[in-house]
This record gives structure tokens, C-alpha cells and sequence, in this order.
């Protein structure tokens, strides 16, 4: 049924192409969930017996303690029995998109001046009265990247998890969550309306939680899961409303129908700005930005590799996904965007100090993609949709290297306190140190990752952050945004103010990154005596994906270099991925440069070297300033004091927001709704209040069931009988 | 398949045979017997249970085989009540036995027998005293709550609705727990204090519809909707009388205390039932009676703001206490009220999105609680405590438990791509056109359920495995197993492609949201007389 209505897609120039498959790219992540999905409940289960009550009795007469040795074996590091079924399905079916969303791109690249989105329609999802809202799939430029990103990505990182995850007793599961997220995470990019993109949005949220808490035996791995979902519906509440007025004003949620009502909106008016705010809302919970970031750093509780699939590559990326889907709301919203921007480099700033004082190697790289993330939010804030889905593609190669190396590293620290049993903090830096004698590749590639990062040339991330802080400057002059005032701020001065955050966040991101690189891997080894023994590579099924990452990472600026630099170098087309996304979002981002323009390339080259010479100095501040050798494993660590402290304890907001939000809604709903109001006054006061009544009621009904309480159903029973009877004898006179 | 229907003439026999079978079934038990022993044995342990129990499942599965008919038969596209029939019953008084369904009561019809076959194997091995009485009580409810969902007559309406109360009323006092006598009593005065002034408004209708030639009362749907004549104020208290009803059958804030006690009270089958559908019986009967009859009252400005404040208030409330509640069961109840909030923003909100919404709530209310009722029942009987914090960890030792548990929660969230998320969306972004700030309010409880559902399910799957007692809990078995996958297969069903039910639905939701609105302004314009 799926395919025959595809095939009915019309005249598109990529009809009948490859990509006329695209539907099979989202199944085949799905198809390999329900496989082990299926694989993970078989072998676990052992079915009850017919009458459980009898059974629990049973039970508890060998509850002596020495009966649960199964329940805790479980625990034990095990190998499924069905693994290799998993080892083979679960990246098998990545490989098998990847190669699919690749032919796709051939297909689309092999079309000249492709305009017009692919759009397939599978089936009616939502039909009622004037609302209707189908399945079906848009690819257009911009779904492509995303596309090849998540399934790149996610391929490498669907390989680098056998190694990871092998041992672990919930393998099948772990992959069937893994790839259930992928599935979710192509409705999100592919879907060609807002409901269908809300579907993935909240899926990837659904798969998000069940991996954070996937060791769910530690409540706080549990508990950061729960956090995780709930922050993100207070995101996906404001998703949802700027939907409702979407669709009251606009009668349509589908991309393409509301792109051709884009003249219409009134430029800079309430109602569009306040749907771009609610998207932004959804925006903050997705994509950790502030006052939403608090889950994400917890988020680390999941596996490694969960860490660099979902929390760093992909799923949070969404929000600026969304904001470039959505280019032609946010171009006629400034006041909009110039929040998006704002909240955007306060998030990269703010989140930069955090992790400037966390031990956890995850809580850094997990500030760090919040950090990042921000960046992203000034470019596509900035209507430099371009920048900003470019900086989402390099920082999904460098932060997935660099999770995926820390993963390498927690995962060599682990088997070694394994090997000794002991029992200490595989993740904290203070355990590290001098890893590069025992992790050669991993070090060396980490490096590249934590180069790109810091924006030195001429790895990927100098490109992408260049040319969001390049646009964002530029914007100063003459675009709608500086002419648009924010809370009685002219845009002007709220651009620089944000170029100016920009600048210090990516000063304290190169020290941040190289703290992480000397503690872990230089200076003197902390790990102990016997545990150096054990420290080794990764194996190649874990090092390999990291090979593809680093290259991708040191020249993933190829995609889309600037003129500046091709006009002095030839090192090869400018401007690939712009002209690539220009069809998508080039109206959107002329509409935003209004009477502005591009910065004259004298200024461009004062601006490059400024940032590289901020990055250098921040490889420098780190290198004197720091020393490892003074370090002392965690144990023997003492408390920090003053503001290391506070940073440390990250501002304390998990704490602020607990006491003004959390606990007062406990108390609330405890003290006064439910005994307040419900048991005390409706119940107490009202109902019982008649009590007489209900005791006299009580006592006649007493009296009417003592004894033969049967006999009275069976009363019941004759008087529908007579009653039937009686109707029956109307009908025959 | 329609063609077979035809040539059996099944649209002429349907709805009375959907009454007939169930009785015929309570008949069926009552001729074999109560077993000699004393009425507190256990019948499922001495096997005297089975022959009850078998009979009620094969009746109820032929009920639901019956009525499934329904569901190719049914024609959207045609306008008026099909499969009907009518014939006299108390001529006299003007009282028909009448009965016709339109797409709602259709859908409503096809989810009460699915969910009592589920039923009967919810509480197979759990109800184990009186079990002969039990099951005849379980047939005459089905053929009470398919009788109200039926009726065309108000005063066979009246009756059903009684029919219905009482089998329940012994359900909740007989085979419940400990306070089943307070949950019983309070349930039935509750409901017996609304449905009262329903009677009185129904006869005061009856009459108002009566010939002028032979004076005879009328008590006909059709009829008192188009001929009865009452006027503005007597509309307002009579509305008032069916509001007090059905109010309390939803349950609507404040109306609503009698649900956490009764739910709780109730055996693992009569919670499901009473969440599944009865409560949709007070949802129904705002969308069949309340609103259509007094149309000039209940789009009334001052009316309707009360009434979605209500329901508003429900949304919120009903989910902030649940998230305080020590007791799972509880806790699901309360939810209810939330949900069925959502029912009432709908139908009131008036939008055609709006009420379909308010059906898909209505629909996915009872399979995502009935299921969840029925999961709460099973680790009940394996562990005998309701209480969260009992629990903790089990995950490990019941996967398959725990893995239903689970897509039932993200349904009851409301998570799209399950059942829950497509109700939820369509009252939402309806009533959006309507009533902004309600549906703006409203809609924070999706914060709310997210809140409240994953913190139980977390206290009860996930966090560590510490107490001695869950150590041995034994996973599903098959039947139980049967029982929650096509509620499983439904949630996902509706979910992903929830279009055949929406446009069965469409063309009557359609035809209230239109006559309920042009019915309304014709009222104000026109001076109605009261009664002659």
C-alpha cells in the first residue's frame, strides 16, 4: 500500500530515482528495532503461570534470599546469547540507509537547478473537517544533509557501540532502542509537516529517556531520564502551541502550503513573532539551551555512545533544524530572531564557564555541546541557516569523535578496575592522565577533534564557528535584525553583544578542551599501579569509526568553504554547502539581510584573525596555566572553594529550579489540592458533610444485603427478563 | 463484506440481538446454578468457576463477533440513525423501544464489546468467590451500557442507564476490597442523586413533546428534538438536571470524588470497565442529550465558560493530584478525571476538530486506562499492594510486564505516534479556535501527565531491585498476554492510522458541531413557549 501510493508522486525530476525510496531509509532503522526489540523480550521471557495469585504464594515460601541469585546475576556481565543476531542486524541496518540516503543524494546531485521539494504522500494521517495532516515525506537540500548526517553519524556510531556494548546482558535492547531512535530521528528531518516532524520531535525524546535510563537498576540513571523527558515537554508545550496558532491563523501545518502564505505574514507582527517564539520554546528543551539546558548534562548517565549519537550529533540539533525548516516564520519575526540569538550566546557563554570546572569527562563534553549548540542558535537566529546547519554538520563529526574517544577511554579505565576490582570513578579526569602512552590513536584523534573545536585552522570547526560569528557581525548593518529593537535595545547593539559573548565562549571552549586533553591524556598517569597494567587501544571496531570520524573532522570545512579562502587558496569550490541549502533557505535568508550585506573582505580578514588568534590563546592560557602534574586522583581530591565551587556545582541552578519549581508543585498538589481541597473539602465538608444521609442509605442497604446478597442478582436478572417480557407482549397484541 | 451482511439482514437485527445475546447469556448462568457450597468458596480453586466464566466469554466473544458487523455495515456517508428499530413498548405512555446508532454510538458500541471480552479474562483468576453471580452481573451491565449507547428513546434511555448502575453498584460492593462498602455506597448515591433529576427532566421533556390530538406523551429522540417546546428558563434547569448527571458520570470537577474510591475499590474488571466506558456513558451524554436538546443553553456565553472552566480546572487538577498519590490505582483514577477533561474542553469548545478530538479521547481513554487497570491488576495479584513505593526495580524480573507497562504509559502521555497523542492534538488545536486561553492552559498537561506517569512507572519498573518480596514476581502468562496485545496493537493502530475511525466519525460530529450551532441560534431568536 506504502509504495503503490508513493509511486503516484507526480512529476518531480526525482521521481523514479533513487530517492523515490526514501520512505525505506526510516523503515529500514525501524525494521532492525522490531528485530531486536523482538530478540531482547523472547529471550527474556519466561511466562507466568496461569494463575499468578497461586504462584506468588508459592513464592514466598523460598524467599530465604539465597532464591534471587537470578534476578542479580542478571547484572553480571554476561553476553546475550542472541548477540550476534544483534551485532549483525543493528548496524547492519544503518549501513543499509546510509547507502540508501547516498544513492538518494547521486539521484538529487544528478538533477540540475533542482527547485521543488520531493514530496511523498503515504497516507491520510489526521483528516478532520477543514484540518488535514497526511504522512508523507518532503526531501528537499536540507532534509538531504540531515539525512546523510544522521545516518553517517549514526552508522559509525551504530559499529563503534558493538564494540562498547557487547558484554552488556541488555545488548538486544540496547540496539533496538539505538535503532528505534534513528527511525524517529528520519520522521523528524524527512516529515513534510509539522505534526508528522512533532512524531519524530517527541519520539527521539521517547528513545532519549529509555536510553539515559537504559542501566535503570541506579535511580539515577532513572531519574535523569525522567528529567530528560519532562524538561523536553515543557519544550514541546510550546511546540505545540505555536502549531494551534499555525493552524487557527493559517488553516495548514504543512511546510509547503504555509511557504506559499510567507508573503502574507505580517513582517515583525505579534502573531508571527509569537509563533516563532513557541517553535523557540520547543527549541530550548530540545536543543539544551537556557533556561532549558538542565537535562542534558544528566543525560550523560546513558551509555557513551548514546551520549554521541543522541546528545551531541543528532537529536539535539533538532532545534536548529526546526528554526531552518521554519526559515520563512523566523525571517519575518526579527524580534524573534534577535532572542534566538541572544539566548543563543548567552547558552555559549554561560555553558563554557560551567565547563571549565567539571571533572566528569562526559559533564564537559556535555557543556561543551550545549556550548556548541548556542553557537548553532546565533547562526540560524541570525538567518544564517547556512552557518548554522554547517557548524550542526562539523560539530556532529568533532563531538562525535570526541564522545566516542571519551567513550574509548571509560570504556579501557573500566576494564581495568575490572581487572583489579576495584570500584572508582571511571569518568573523572583526576583518574586519568598520561593515557596517551596506552591510547595512541585515540589520543591523536581526540586532538584533531579538540583542535577543530577551538577553531583552529584548518580543521572543520574554524569554517562553520568562523562563519557564524562572520554573518552574525555582518548583520550589524542594515539587516531587519539591527533595524528590529529587543526589550528597547536597538538590534544593532545587541548584535555586537552577542558577536562579543561569541568571541569569549570560543576563548574559554580552546581552554576548556585542552583542560580535558591534558588531564586525560598528558602529564603524569593517576589510574594506580596495577590498573596501568591493563590500560590498552580500543579495539579496531571502536577505533575504526573514530578514524572515519577525525578525517571528516579535520575536513569537514571542505563543504563549505569561504571565498576569502578560496580566492587566496585552491583548495576547492566555494561555498558547496550554501549553494547546496540556497533553495531551501536563500528567500529566507535574503529576507533577514534586508538592505545589509556582506562585510568588506578587509574587515573578514581582521575578523578571522582576531578568532584564531583567540583560539591560540586559549591553547596557550590552558597549556601555562594548567598543570596536571599537581593533580590528585578523586579520592584524594579536596573540595573547591569560592567561584571553582560554584562553577563546579554548575550556578546551582538544578538546585534554584527545584526549590522555586519542583518542590512547591509537590507541595501544592499534596497539601492543597489533594488534601486540601479534594479529601478535606469536597469530601470531608460536602459529600460526608450529608452524612445522615449516606449512614442512612448505608443502614437500608445493610438491611437489604444481609444474608442473600446472590439472591438479588438474580432479582435483577428477572426484572430485565420482565421487562423484555413486557415489550415483547406490546409487539404482539 | 457487505454484501454477506446484507443478504443476512443484519442491520435489521443488530442492535436488539447486541442486547438479547448478553441477556440470554445472564440467563444461561442463572439455569446452570450457583454451586452448593457456602458463597464465600473459592470457585476458581474447587473449578466451580469455569462453567460461569466460559459462558460469559463466549457470550461476550460472540457479542463482540456480532458487532463487528458494525463496523463494514455502518455507512458515514448516509445521514441519520441506521441500523434502527423501533417498535412500541409502553404505547400508552408514548415510550418506544427504539434504537439506531450514528458513527459515534458506533464507535462507542465496538469499544464496550471489545473491552468486556477483555474483561472476563482480566478477572479470570481473580474473582474467585460468587463467581456464578459475578458473571450473570458482568452480561446484564454489557446489555445496560450497550443499551445507552443505543437508545433513541429517552425514557428506555433512563432505563438502560439504571440497568446499567446496579450490576456495577454490586460489582464494586461485592467483589471489591476493603472499603467496598463506603466506594459502593458513595458511587451510588453519587449517581443516583444525578440520574434522579435526569428522570424528572426526561418525563418533563416526554411531555412537552406530547400530541395535541391525543395528549399521549412522546419521549422519542427524534421527536422531543424536534416538536418539545420549553421554555428559556425551564430549559436552563432542565439542562441543569442532565448536566448534574452526566456531570457526575465523567466525572467533572468537583463531581468527581467518588471515581478515586470506587476505581480503587473496585475488582481489576470493574475498574476497567468502569474507565472504559462508563464513564464515557456522562461524555455520551453530553454529546447525545445535554447539549443537543438544550442547544440555546449550553452555547450560552456565562454556560460555557463555566463548563470549560470546569473542565480546564479537571485537566489540571486531576493530573497535579495524581502526581501525589501513593497508590497506583488511585493514581490512574485521578488521571481519569484529567482525561476526561479533555473530553469535555472538546465537545464544549464546539469545533469540529474539537469534538472528533473528544471521541479519540474517549476511545484511547479506554483502551490506555483499561489497559493500565488491567496491568495494576496483574502485578496486584502477584503482589498483593497497590502502593508505589512497594515496588521498585522489577523490570529485571518482569520484562514483558514491564515492557507492556511502559508503551501503555507513553500512551496515556500521549506521545504521538500512540493512540493518546491524536485525541489529545485535535481537542487541543480545536479548541485553540475557539477558546485560545483554555486550550493554552489546558495543554500544560502534557507537561503535567509526562510528570505524574513516568515518576510512578519509574518507582515501580526502574531504580534498584531492594525489596525481598519482588524478587520472585513471575512475568505474564499467556492469557494475560492475549489479553493486552490487541490494547497494544490498538494503541498503536490508532495512533499511526486513526483515519477509518475518524471517518466513520466525521459526518455525525460534524452534524452536532452544525446543529447544535444553527439549533442555538434559531432558539435565541425564536420566543419559546413552555409547556401548554
Amino acid at each position: 500500500m506504502l509504495i503503490q501510493s508513493a509511486a503516484s508522486a507526480g512529476t518531480n525530476p526525482l521521481a523514479g530515482t533513487a530517492a523515490g525510496w526514501m520512505w525505506a531509509i526510516p523503515l529500514l532503522p525501524l525494521l532492525g528495532f522490531l528485530i531486536n526489540g523482538l530478540v531482547a523480550l523472547t529471550s527474556a521471557a519466561h511466562f507466568g503461570p496461569a494463575d499468578p495469585t497461586a504462584a506468588s504464594h508459592a513464592a514466598h515460601g523460598d524467599d530465604d534470599g539465597a532464591g534471587h541469585g537470578d534476578a542479580h546475576a542478571a547484572h553480571a556481565s554476561t553476553r546475550h546469547r542472541f548477540a550476534a543476531v544483534t551485532s549483525i542486524v543493528g548496524p547492519g541496518v544503518l549501513v543499509a540507509a546510509f547507502l540508501l540516503a547516498a544513492a538518494a543524494f547521486l539521484a538529487m546531485r544528478a538533477v540540475p537547478d533542482l527547485s521543488a521539494p520531493f514530496v511523498q504522500r503515504y497516507f491520510s494521517w489526521m483528516p478532520v473537517g477543514d484540518l488535514s495532516v497526511d504522512v508523507a515525506f518532503r526531501l528537499d537540500q536540507l532534509s538531504m544533509v540531515m539525512v546523510l548526517v544522521v545516518t553517517g553519524v549514526g552508522m559509525l556510531i551504530h559499529i563503534f557501540s558493538v564494540g562498547y556494548m557487547r558484554e552488556d546482558p541488555g545488548y538486544p535492547r540496547y540496539f533496538a532502542y539505538l535503532n528505534l531512535f534513528v527511525f524517529f530521528m528520519l520522521v523528524l528531518v524527512l516529515g513534510a509537516n509539522y505534526p508528522l516532524l512533532f512524531i519524530g520531535w517527541e519520539g527521539v525524546g521517547l528513545c532519549s529517556y529509555l536510553l539515559i535510563g537504559f542501566w535503570f537498576s541506579e535511580k539515577a540513571n532513572a531519574d535523569a531520564g525522567k528529567k530528560a523527558f519532562i524538561v523536553n515537554r515543557i519544550g514541546d508545550f510550546g511546540f505545540l502551541i505555536a502549531m494551534f496558532l499555525l493552524f487557527a491563523n493559517y488553516g495548514t501545518l504543512d511546510f509547503s502550503a504555509l511557504q506559499a502564505q510567507a508573503g502574507a505574514f505580517v513582517f515583525g507582527g505579534p502573531l508571527i513573532t509569537a509563533i516563532a517564539l513557541f517553535f523557540f520554546l520547543g527549541c530550548t528543551g530540545k536543543s539544551a539551551q537556557i533556561p532549558l539546558y538542565i537535562w542534558l548534562p544528566d543525560a550523560m548517565a546513558g551509555p557513551t555512545p548514546v551520549s554521541a549519537l543522541i546528545h551531541a550529533a543528532t537529536m539535539v540539533t533538532a532545534g536548529v533544524y526546526l528554526i531552518a525548516r521554519s526559515n520563512f516564520i523566523f525571517a519575518a519575526a526579527p524580534v524573534a530572531g534577535l532572542t534566538v540569538i541572544v539566548v543563543g550566546a548567552l547558552t555559549a557563554f554561560f555553558a563554557a564557564t560551567i565547563g571549565l570546572k567539571q571533572w566528569d569527562i562526559k559533564k564537559v563534553l556535555a557543556y561543551s555541546t550545549v556550548s556548541q549548540l548556542g553557537y548553532m542558535f546565533v547562526g540560524v537566529g541570525a538567518g544564517a541557516y547556512v552557518a548554522g546547519i554547517f557548524h550542526l554538520m562539523t560539530h556532529a563529526f568533532f563531538k562525535a569523535l570526541l564522545f566516542l574517544g571519551a567513550g574509548s577511554v571509560i570504556h579501557v579505565m573500566h576494564e581495568a578496575y575490572h581487572h583489579t576490582h576495584r570500584h572508582d570513578d571511571a569518568q573523572d579526569m583526576r583518574n586519568m592522565g598520561g593515557l596517551r602512552k596506552h591510547m595512541k590513536v585515540t589520543w591523536i584523534l581526540m586532538w584533531i577533534a579538540t583542535l577543530a573545536i577551538s577553531g583552529i585552522p584548518p580543521f572543520s570547526g574554524f569554517f562553520s564557528k568562523d562563519e557564524i560569528l562572520g554573518t552574525l557581525f555582518s548583520r550589524a548593518d542594515g539587516s531587519t535584525l539591527a533595524q528590529a529593537h529587543w526589550l528597547g535595545l536597538p538590534g544593532t547593539v545587541v548584535i555586537y553583544g552577542a558577536y562579543a559573548l561569541g568571541l569569549a565562549a570560543a576563548l574559554l571552549t580552546a581552554i576548556y578542551m585542552t583542560r580535558l586533553m591534558l588531564y586525560t591524556f598528558h602529564g603524569p598517569n593517576r589510574t594506580g599501579e596495577q590498573e596501568r597494567a591493563h590500560l590498552h587501544e580500543a579495539p579496531w571496531v571502536m577505533t575504526g569509526p573514530l578514524v572515519v570520524l577525525g578525517i571528516l573532522a579535520a575536513v569537514g570545512g571542505w563543504f563549505n568553504l569561504p571565498e576569502i579562502v578560496t580566492r587566496a587558496l585552491p583548495l576547492g569550490p566555494t561555498g558547496l554547502l550554501e549553494h547546496w541549502l540556497d533553495p531551501v533557505v536563500g528567500a529566507g535568508t535574503a529576507r533577514v539581510v534586508g538592505s545589509g550585506g556582506e562585510v568588506a573582505a578587509g574587515t573578514e580578514g581582521l575578523l578571522i584573525a582576531v578568532a584564531v588568534a583567540i583560539a591560540v590563546s586559549g591553547i596557550a592560557i590552558a597549556v601555562t596555566v594548567l598543570k596536571p602534574a599537581r593533580l590528585v586522583p578523586k579520592a584524594q581530591a579536596s573540595p573547591e572553594q569560592g567561584f571553582e565551587r560554584v562553577l563546579n556545582n554548575k550556578y546551582y541552578v538544578d538546585e534554584i529550579y527545584d526549590a522555586a519549581v519542583v518542590r512547591p508543585t509537590y507541595d501544592v498538589s499534596r497539601n492543597l489540592l489533594w488534601r486540601g481541597i479534594d479529601t478535606g473539602l469536597i469530601d470531608g465538608l460536602l459529600v460526608n458533610g450529608s452524612a445522615w444521609l449516606a449512614r442512612l442509605t448505608g443502614w437500608i442497604g445493610s438491611q437489604f444485603q444481609s444474608g442473600q446478597l446472590g439472591t438479588y442478582a438474580w432479582v435483577l436478572v428477572l426484572g430485565v427478563l420482565l421487562v423484555l417480557g413486557a415489550f415483547h407482549h406490546s409487539v404482539l397484541p | 463484506m457487505n454484501e454477506f451482511l446484507t443478504s443476512i439482514g443484519y442491520m435489521h437485527w443488530v442492535l436488539p440481538m447486541l442486547l438479547l445475546v448478553p441477556t440470554l447469556g445472564a440467563a444461561a448462568i442463572w439455569l446452570h446454578g450457583a454451586p452448593g457450597g457456602p458463597p464465600g468458596d473459592d470457585d476458581v480453586a474447587s473449578g466451580t468457576a469455569g462453567a460461569p466464566r466460559l459462558i460469559a466469554l463466549v457470550t461476550l466473544a460472540a457479542e463482540f463477533v456480532v458487532s463487528l458487523g458494525l463496523w463494514w455495515a455502518y455507512d458515514p456517508a448516509v445521514a441519520g440513525w441506521q441500523a434502527a428499530f423501533n417498535v412500541p413498548w409502553i404505547p400508552s405512555w408514548g415510550i418506544r423501544f427504539s434504537l439506531g446508532i450514528d458513527g459515534i454510538s458506533l464507535m462507542m458500541i465496538l469499544l464496550t464489546t471489545s473491552i468486556m471480552v477483555l474483561a472476563v479474562l482480566g478477572g479470570w483468576t481473580s474473582i474467585r468467590r460468587r463467581t456464578h453471580a459475578y458473571y450473570a452481573l458482568l452480561l446484564i451491565l454489557t446489555a445496560g451500557m450497550l443499551g445507552v449507547f443505543m437508545s433513541l428513546d429517552l425514557f428506555l434511555f433512563y432505563v438502560m442507564w439504571e440497568v446499567m448502575l446496579v450490576p456495577m453498584y454490586f460489582i464494586v460492593g461485592v467483589w471489591g476490597g476493603d472499603r467496598r462498602l463506603y466506594a459502593s455506597i458513595k458511587f451510588f448515591l453519587y449517581t443516583m442523586v444525578g440520574s434522579l433529576l435526569m428522570l424528572v427532566a426526561i418525563v418533563y421533556l416526554g411531555l412537552a413533546a406530547r400530541s395535541r390530538l391525543t395528549g399521549i406523551p412522546d419521549f422519542s429522540y427524534d421527536a422531543i428534538l424536534a416538536t418539545a417546546r420549553v421554555s428559556h428558563t425551564a430549559a436552563f434547569w432542565l439542562f441543569g438536571a442532565f448536566f448534574l448527571a452526566f456531570a457526575v458520570k465523567v466525572p467533572m470537577f468537583p463531581f468527581h470524588t467518588w471515581l478515586p474510591d470506587a476505581h480503587v475499590e473496585a475488582p481489576t474488571p470493574g475498574s476497567v470497565v468502569l474507565a472504559s466506558i462508563m464513564l464515557k456513558l456522562g461524555t455520551f451524554g453530553f454529546i447525545r442529550l445535554a447539549v443537543p436538546l438544550f442547544p440555546a443553553v449550553a452555547t450560552n456565553a456565562t454556560v460555557r465558560a463555566i463548563v470549560l472552566t470546569l473542565a480546564v480546572i479537571g485537566i489540571v487538577y486531576g493530573a497535579l493530584v495524581s502526581l501525589v498519590q501513593p497508590d497506583f490505582k488511585k493514581l490512574v483514577a485521578y488521571s481519569s478525571v484529567s482525561h476526561l477533561g479533555f473530553v469535555m474542553l472538546g465537545i464544549f469548545a464546539l469545533t469540529v476538530q474539537s469534538v472528533q478530538g473528544a471521541l479519540m479521547v474517549m476511545i484511547n481513554h479506554g483502551i490506555s486506562t483499561g489497559a493500565l487497570f488491567f496491568l495494576i491488576g496483574m502485578i496486584y495479584e502477584r503482589r498483593h499492594t497497590r502502593l508505589i513505593e512497594d515496588y521498585g526495580g522489577i523490570a529485571r524480573v518482569v520484562p514483558m510486564f514491564a515492557a507492556a507497562l511502559t508503551v501503555v504509559t507513553f500512551s496515556s502521555i500521549g506521545v504521538p505516534g500512540t493512540n493518546g497523542f491524536i485525541g489529545e492534538f485535535l481537542v487541543l488545536i480545536g479548541a485553540f479556535r475557539t477558546y485560545p486561553v483554555y486550550a493554552l492552559i489546558a495543554a500544560t498537561a502534557v507537561i503535567f501527565s509526562a510528570a505524574y506517569l513516568l515518576w510512578a512507572i519509574q518507582r515501580i519498573l526502574f531504580n534498584a531491585l531492594d525489596k525481598k518480596a519482588n524478587f520472585h514476581i513471575p512475568d505474564l502468562n499467556r492469557r494475560e498476554l492475549a489479553l493486552l496485545i490487541p490494547l497494544l496493537a490498538g494503541i498503536v493502530w490508532l495512533g499511526v492510522y486513526p483515519e477509518p475511525v475518524l471517518r466513520r466519525m466525521e459526518p455525525s460530529a460534524e452534524r452536532f458541531v452544525q446543529s447544535v450551532q444553527t439549533r442555538a441560534i434559531a432558539q435565541n431568536q425564536a420566543p419559546a413557549g413552555g409547556i401548554e
